[in-house]
């Protein structure tokens, strides 16, 4: 099992989280011009690499934060953890 | 080739099975081939026989990182169905229907076909209806398909929970009847074994390391057994598709994420259809040695770890008490994981790239194996022609880009969405 350091509640198990996907894909900003491709990439492609991956988790039966992890996804191991507003380094 | 039969069985036996031929040849990577496959999968196999068989194309290599048979093709709950809804979906599934029909006779190889049937089981009326419009979509089709009530499905999985006081009681069911199961090792070997037999190189143990590409034309790729030369090469590595496609500066609506299955201890004959859980994931068959076959929901979170974790295996087998009671007294035999590639609508990718001469293959999510044969079939089309067939034009790459989704179940990567 998963144990994800909520930077809200501390280290809690999977069973509380629900998984949110890549957290790198940016949404392309609002009142610009945007193609298909850029928003084909924001809503459908993704890189998905084995490795060291930053995604988003909800913290949902928590505190019902969205959170960052980072996480390799070959092995499991979580790195780090941080809120939704801070930016990954 | 030795062809398999009675007789040669008998012959065998005289002398201690000790003069069989190998099913494949072991060879070295030739310094060039018509058509290079990477992936020794069920449908890289497929996909090289179909090329020899349909298109007569028999300078091709299979590359393989492992073995044959030794991914996913080997490791799934060996459902066969085509009880689809959409006509993408439909008439491509039933195409391979027929093709799984005679696969044992086609490749003289048992893979131990049974079309006993699957059930999809409703919970309330409301899904009683969805099912009658699949199933008359599916009939439209020329798939069998019938609706059951609750009095039909207890006859015939009078195992299941019928009592009153349940959270889902079973209001009826759709029966593909013609569904089934089939032996995946066998598919996996019988296709290396004709392909082989038919002039194709069956090379394991090569890695693909990156490709030769130059004015958005494939020439080649490079392995860790050396450089090959190819004017066409199709990639089929579900579960490794993103890993490639970085080297192919392509990026893929496609995410990589785990599916765990498992086997009880085995018992007597018990269940004779594969049926499935409508209020959930879950979906159960007995095999010949008398296990439960059980799988159900990805683990949902992007993986390559081929390992699953505790929460949703407890998850899907909650599951599957609840619509069985009794596998709550069977001891866990196995559990695996394995990856897939989980496209964002939940169909497949077969199609041509913006690399020509590079086909892609891919997107497979829970319903890889029993594609198996109308995926070769189509993807070595799709190559020898260098153009889709109708049957697998729906499975475009743009359909993304151009919203022309196939969302058969409305559910692509995240699980929870449903």
């Amino acid at each position: 099992m998963l144990h994800i350091k909520c930077p809200h509640c501390g280290m809690r198990s999977q069973n509380e989280f629900s998984y949110g996907g890549d957290a790198s894909v940016k949404r392309p900003e609002l009142g610009k011009d945007v193609s298909d491709q850029d928003w084909n990439n924001f809503v459908y492609n993704r890189k998905s690499l084995r490795g060291k991956h930053w995604e988003l988790w909800q913290h949902l039966s928590g505190c019902r934060q969205w959170i960052k992890v980072e996480r390799d996804t070959g092995s499991h191991e979580i790195f780090k953890t941080l809120k939704a507003e801070e930016e990954i380094s | 080739m030795q062809k398999y039969s009675v007789f040669s069985l008998i012959k065998n036996a005289l002398s201690n099975h000790e003069n069989w031929d190998l099913a494949w040849k072991d060879p070295a990577p030739k310094k060039e081939y018509d058509v290079v496959i990477i992936g020794g999968g069920g449908h890289g196999l497929a996909t090289a026989y179909y090329l020899a068989k349909e298109h007569n194309i028999t300078n091709v290599a299979i590359i393989e990182k492992g073995w044959i048979g030794g991914g996913n093709v080997g490791r799934n709950t060996t459902i066969i169905r085509s009880n689809y809804m959409y006509d993408e979906n439909a008439l491509f599934s039933e195409f391979g229907m027929n093709l799984w029909r005679k696969m044992s006779q086609d490749l003289n190889y048992n893979v131990m076909f049974s079309p006993r049937g699957i059930i999809n089981l409703a919970h309330s009326d409301a899904q009683m209806n969805v099912y009658a419009r699949r199933g008359n979509s599916m009939r439209l089709n020329g798939i069998d398909a019938v609706l059951l009530n609750r009095e039909q499905v207890k006859e015939i999985i009078p195992m299941a929970d019928f009592s009153e006081n349940v959270r889902f009681p079973i209001f009826g069911g759709l029966m593909q009847p013609s569904a089934g199961t089939a032996r995946h090792d066998a598919v996996a070997w019988g296709y290396a074994r004709q392909a082989d037999s038919m002039g194709v190189d069956i090379i394991q143990n090569c890695e693909v390391i990156g490709f030769d590409i130059s004015a958005g034309k494939v020439n080649g790729i490079r392995t860790s057994r050396g450089e090959i030369k190819a004017k066409k090469i199709g990639l089929c590595v579900a579960g490794s598709t993103n890993i490639l496609a970085e080297k192919l500066n392509m990026t893929l609506p496609i995410e990589t994420h785990l599916l765990q299955a498992c086997v009880s201890e085995p018992v007597k004959p018990v269940l004779d259809n594969v049926v499935t859980f409508g209020a959930g994931h879950f979906y159960i068959s007995q095999s010949d040695k008398g296990e439960m076959v059980m799988g159900g929901d990805l683990d949902g979170y992007n993986s390559y770890a081929q390992r699953g974790n505790l929460p949703t295996l407890q998850h899907v087998l909650t599951e599957g008490i609840a619509m069985m009671p009794f596998l709550s007294k069977l001891k866990m035999l196995r559990t695996w994981g394995g990856i897939m590639d989980m496209s964002m609508d939940g169909s497949p990718i077969i199609d041509k790239t913006h690399i020509e001469g590079l086909y892609l293959n891919c997107g497979w999510c829970y319903g890889g194996f029993k594609a198996t044969p109308a995926s070769g079939w189509t993807f070595a089309h799709t190559i020898a022609q260098d153009r889709v067939h109708e049957l697998n034009a729906g499975y475009s790459l743009n359909r993304f880009n151009t919203g022309h989704l196939l969302d058969e179940k409305g559910l692509g990567t995240k699980t929870w969405i449903s």
